[in-house]
């Protein structure tokens, strides 16, 4: 008999939602059916059990060739390596749980080397304006029961995150916002005219890369300024920002979501500190949250995680061992590869061999690259060494942190079938690099 | 079977009454024993104090509002004493941060201390699992967490109805949901209020759309403990924190007190403790008039006995101000234009935080320094009143000695107000100048262990050297005999431990980390009949308005670390 198993977490994006059902084979082995979740959630769920799937490590042999080994082999390998480098990096984390970006902090203090994960190249200019600025935000609970405004900024949420504005933001009737979309005034700031931007009532076409020149008009606005605004800014016409800047002043409960069209254009790190300094803005006048539109459905974990462990949250220089030190543009993962700094490379629930510029991945390739990820992607096929493991959220469950930094649970659908979870992985490869310190010292 | 025996230290415990004698304390598996065998292993604490391991009853160290400032402020890393000047590793892991340390450098700071369990004065229900992550990756120390109840949208409608009884029933299944202790309020009804930019001021102040006052709502939450009968009580911060004149707001909460008597088998005998008493302890109607009221608050203190209280005191230092008090942390950094994190949380609570330097030339920040020990100094039942610095609210944890060497020495207090730029005016609005009461090492033990592991519930198992007592124990380096004249070596001594005892474990020797025992979760584990009308409520609750779906809300039993509960059944 088929089981279903419900309230599953979804390994997908940044919503990590947790309503999914997914319908498994007799012997817990396949995914059958997999319901109430986007296109590619449904994906993911259907690559656990494919036939496709590597189940044990595969080592470069001096032709070129990929050999299968043992975990044992491998973990030797990998400690090996790590004991033997002298600025090893470990990045990634976009997709594993926080189990394992413990352990993997363990493995890199353990070590002395570097440690980063995708914020890097996604929220990392994010994480530079909270550290001047603040982050006044919400859970997104409170924007489906009580946003009334909401402004998605430079984030297209109708592709890269399915589920987000019927599940927490437009679309869903909450406890103070009974009629649902009717009630709520969209606003989408994006030069161009998305999906997103389809559903929203205002779409202000921004000119790329003048953001800042667009929420200093509101600020401006905001405290009392407006006389001074000339006609049009950053392509948008006055009396349209006189009209948003009306509606946000007067929102009962406002919520601003933002993603990659702030953090990775003109500004960047710049446009993330005006847009919440907006928000304390309007908080004189009204109540005004902000949101970063995280991307995957752990990726806010490491930056968690490692707060907690070491007090900061990416770009981390664990070489010395004593004490953490983080300084991005020193020590951030695609800064060092383009400065060829690093001497040892582990790409881990993620793939830099695809997301890192070429010269970058051209310099990281000269040293030893472990790949530890479920899947085949360009990072494992140019690795020395892949390591696959356990799909978090399939095959092993664990704490994961959603956009807004809410733990979700999540759950093991099938077995394993012989595959290593992060943890554990990390965890043995840890032991082994304290064995061969305590031989070496 | 591991027998450990400290021998010939001056000893105070004021559970078992022992003031100072020179006595031996016997361990055996764990557990303070009567007597052991002649081949325990023996210390010598001959010259030394010898007191339980210190209890932390209102302390900010885990969960995602401290973690949220350990993120946001890299600078709390940086250039900050020992940390950055090569610091050799003491215990496995690496120790960072300062007024927000890490996890790891939380568990080896309290242990050098002497303090063996901690509560975490405010965790969010929704995230529970995160308060649970950062129990596991806290070294040594055992800690409990109180989920916040005060702006909980079950409790605000059951109270409004005055449904104790389906309060108190919803109460019992949170506490098991997130492991949670005890009841927290914070602002009741004020942060609710700040999910609309709004407070509630004083405790008559309506809560938007639910109608219920401030007033009700910490009325209902005594009566729902009570009815519980848990072994701690409301656990209270009150509404109009940190403004000139609030006193007046403190004292009427404070006499909602009155007429209610604690129901429980623990040994407990308040019915509110409210924490950091001096954020609430303000005279004035400006920040230019502003003043201390201590004396009127303790004066009222002293004659409640259904009362406790911890002191929230004032350190001096660049710290992080962190509270569930969402519209508190919007005021201050109006204050103070820093930068400003604010997190609602769906039906449940909120948050803010905002760095804040205590800045010592500062008269309000002088007057809010005296004003703390001040509520020390004025107490008269010392089992009813605790040390605290609301950590890292009024200054961090690890500054307790130094609050330690102002309460036992004038002479260090006047050295401190005198360095001040605005003496004369700290002087012109409080008392302490004039106030020559020392503290002895009585009191204090009072004030560390025994009183707040009483107010918890739990002094059958922590802050006593009574037989049958986990063996949590702190040796410090000092000569209750021939106390030290310089007030120096008191905060010295109170700073490293000569041993720190964990369950009969030496994890820390000479002010150094040496083992590192696994800690326990402490939790409340409430047995009661089945109440299908909060059944119903909680299952509409989560289908309708929650953003997490009911079977994951609870924390899973794996993501919970080494817990222990105390049981309480309810017929």
């Amino acid at each position: 008999m088929p089981k279903v198993i419900e309230n599953v977490g979804c390994p997908y994006c940044g919503c990590s939602c947790d309503d999914v059902r997914v319908t498994v084979s007799d012997d817990g082995k396949k995914v059958l059916e997999v319901e109430n979740v986007c296109a590619i959630g449904t994906e993911i769920f259907k690559h656990g059990s494919s036939d496709h799937r590597i189940r044990k490590p595969r080592l470069r042999q001096p032709d070129g060739s990929m050999k299968d080994i043992t975990y044992e082999e491998a973990i030797e390998w990998t400690a090996q390596h790590l004991y033997k480098a002298k600025k090893p990096l470990m990045y990634g984390f976009g997709s594993t749980n926080c189990e394992g970006q413990a352990a993997a902090a363990r493995v890199m203090e353990t070590a002395g080397g570097m440690l980063d994960n995708c914020a890097t190249i996604c929220h990392g200019p994010s994480f530079l304006a909270i550290f001047d600025n603040g982050y006044p935000t919400c859970t997104l609970g409170e924007v489906k029961n009580r946003a009334d405004v909401i402004v998605y900024w430079g984030s297209n949420p109708a592709h890269a995150h399915p589920r987000h504005m019927s599940r927490y933001s437009i679309f869903p009737r909450g406890f103070f916002t009974g009629k649902g979309q009717k009630k709520r005034t969209v606003i989408v700031v994006d030069p161009r005219y998305t999906d997103t931007a389809n559903v929203a009532d205002i779409h202000l076409r921004v000119k790329q890369g003048h953001d800042y020149e667009l929420f200093d008009a509101f600020r401006m606005v905001v405290n009392g300024h407006a006389d001074d605004l000339p006609d049009v800014v950053a392509d948008v016409p006055k009396e349209q920002i006189l009209e948003v800047a009306e509606i946000m002043a007067n929102a009962r409960f406002g919520t601003t979501f933002f993603g990659m069209g702030l953090t990775h254009s003109d500004g960047r790190n710049h446009n993330i500190d005006i847009a919440i300094s907006l928000t304390r803005d309007l908080n004189k006048v009204a109540k005004w949250t902000i949101m970063a539109m995280r991307g995957h459905y752990n990726i806010a974990g490491p930056g968690v995680v490692w707060s907690w462990t070491f007090g900061f949250p990416y770009c981390l220089d664990l070489t010395k061992k004593n004490y953490a030190h983080m300084n991005p543009g020193e020590t951030s993962s695609v800064d060092m590869a383009m400065r060829d700094e690093v001497d040892m490379f582990i790409n881990i629930g993620t793939d830099a061999g695809a997301h890192f510029p070429i010269p970058a991945v051209q310099h990281l390739k000269k040293h030893p690259w472990v790949t530890i990820d479920p899947s085949i992607n360009m990072a494992s096929e140019i690795s020395d060494l892949h390591i696959p493991v356990c799909i978090c959220g399939v095959d092993v469950g664990g704490v994961v942190y959603r956009m807004d930094n809410v733990p979700i649970q999540f759950r093991q659908v099938i077995d394993p079938q012989g595959l290593l979870d992060d943890e554990t992985l990390l965890n043995k490869i840890a032991d082994r690099l304290d064995e061969l310190n305590a031989q070496g010292a | 079977m591991s027998e450990l025996i400290i021998k010939n230290g001056y000893v105070f415990d004021p559970i078992s009454g022992i003031k100072g004698d020179k006595a031996d304390i016997a361990i055996k598996d764990g557990k303070i024993v009567d007597k052991v065998s002649a081949k325990a292993k023996s210390i010598d604490a001959n010259g030394k104090t010898v007191m339980a391991g210190g209890v932390d009853i209102h302390t900010h160290v885990v969960g995602p509002k401290v973690n949220l400032g350990r993120e946001m402020r890299p600078e709390d890393k940086l250039f900050r004493g020992s940390v950055r000047g090569g610091i050799v590793k003491q215990g496995k892991r690496m120790e960072m941060g300062f007024s927000i340390p890490s996890t790891w450098k939380t568990g080896y700071s309290y242990a050098r201390l002497g303090y063996t369990y901690v509560n975490e004065a405010a965790m969010p229900p929704l995230m529970a699992p995160h308060v649970h992550e950062e129990i596991r990756d806290t070294p040594i120390i055992d800690i409990s967490a109180m989920p916040v109840f005060g702006n909980n949208w079950f409790c605000l409608e059951y109270l409004k109805n005055k449904e104790i009884e389906n309060n108190a029933a919803y109460i019992a299944w949170l506490l098991k949901a997130t492991y949670g202790v005890g009841i927290k309020c914070v602002n009741p009804g004020g942060t609710e209020a700040w999910a609309w930019g709004e407070n509630c001021v004083n405790i008559h102040d309506p809560v938007p759309y639910f109608d219920i006052t401030p007033a009700e709502i910490i009325k209902g939450l005594i009566e729902s403990n009570e009815y519980l009968g848990l072994p701690h009580s409301l656990h209270l911060h009150g509404n109009n924190l940190g403004n000139p004149g609030n006193y007046t707001d403190t004292l009427d909460t404070l006499k909602l007190a009155e007429g209610y008597k604690a129901k429980n088998k623990f040994g407990r005998t308040q019915v509110i403790h409210n924490t950091h008493l001096q954020f609430h302890s303000y005279k004035g109607n400006s920040w230019g008039t502003f003043g201390s009221a201590a004396k009127e608050v303790m004066d009222y203190v002293n004659k409640a006995d259904n009362i406790t209280i911890d002191l929230g005191c004032v350190t001096l230092d660049e710290t992080t101000t962190m509270t569930a008090d969402g519209p508190f942390e919007h005021h201050l950094q109006s204050l103070n234009h820093l930068k400003w994190a604010n997190c609602d949380v769906e039906l449940e609570t909120g948050s803010g935080i905002v760095p804040f330097v205590y800045d010592k030339d500062s008269a309000v920040v002088g007057i809010q320094w005296a004003t703390g020990l001040e509520l020390g100094l004025y107490a008269k039942d010392m089992m009813r009143v605790f040390i605290t610095t609301d950590h890292p609210n009024a200054g961090p944890f690890t500054r307790y000695p130094r609050i330690i060497k102002w309460l036992m020495s004038n002479k260090a207090r006047l050295a401190t107000l005198d360095s001040m730029k605005g003496k004369a005016k700290v002087i012109a609005a409080t008392d302490l100048a004039s106030m020559d009461r020392e503290l002895n090492l009585y009191e204090i033990a009072m004030m560390t262990r025994a009183g707040p592991a009483r107010a918890l519930g739990m002094s059958n198992m922590y802050g006593s050297l009574a037989a049958g007592a986990d063996a949590n124990i702190a040796i410090y380096d000092l000569d209750a005999k021939k106390l030290p004249t310089d007030p120096e070596l008191i905060e010295e001594a109170f700073s490293k431990t000569a041993y720190t005892i964990k369950e009969g474990v030496i994890v820390v020797q000479g002010g150094e980390i040496v083992a590192e025992p696994p800690n326990h979760t402490v939790w409340t584990k409430v047995t009661m009949p089945e109440n299908t009308q909060v059944m119903r409520d909680i299952k509409e609750k989560f289908t309708k308005s929650y953003t997490v779906n009911l079977e994951n809300y609870a924390v899973f039993d794996d993501h919970v670390y080494r817990p222990r509960a105390i049981e309480v059944d309810v017929a």
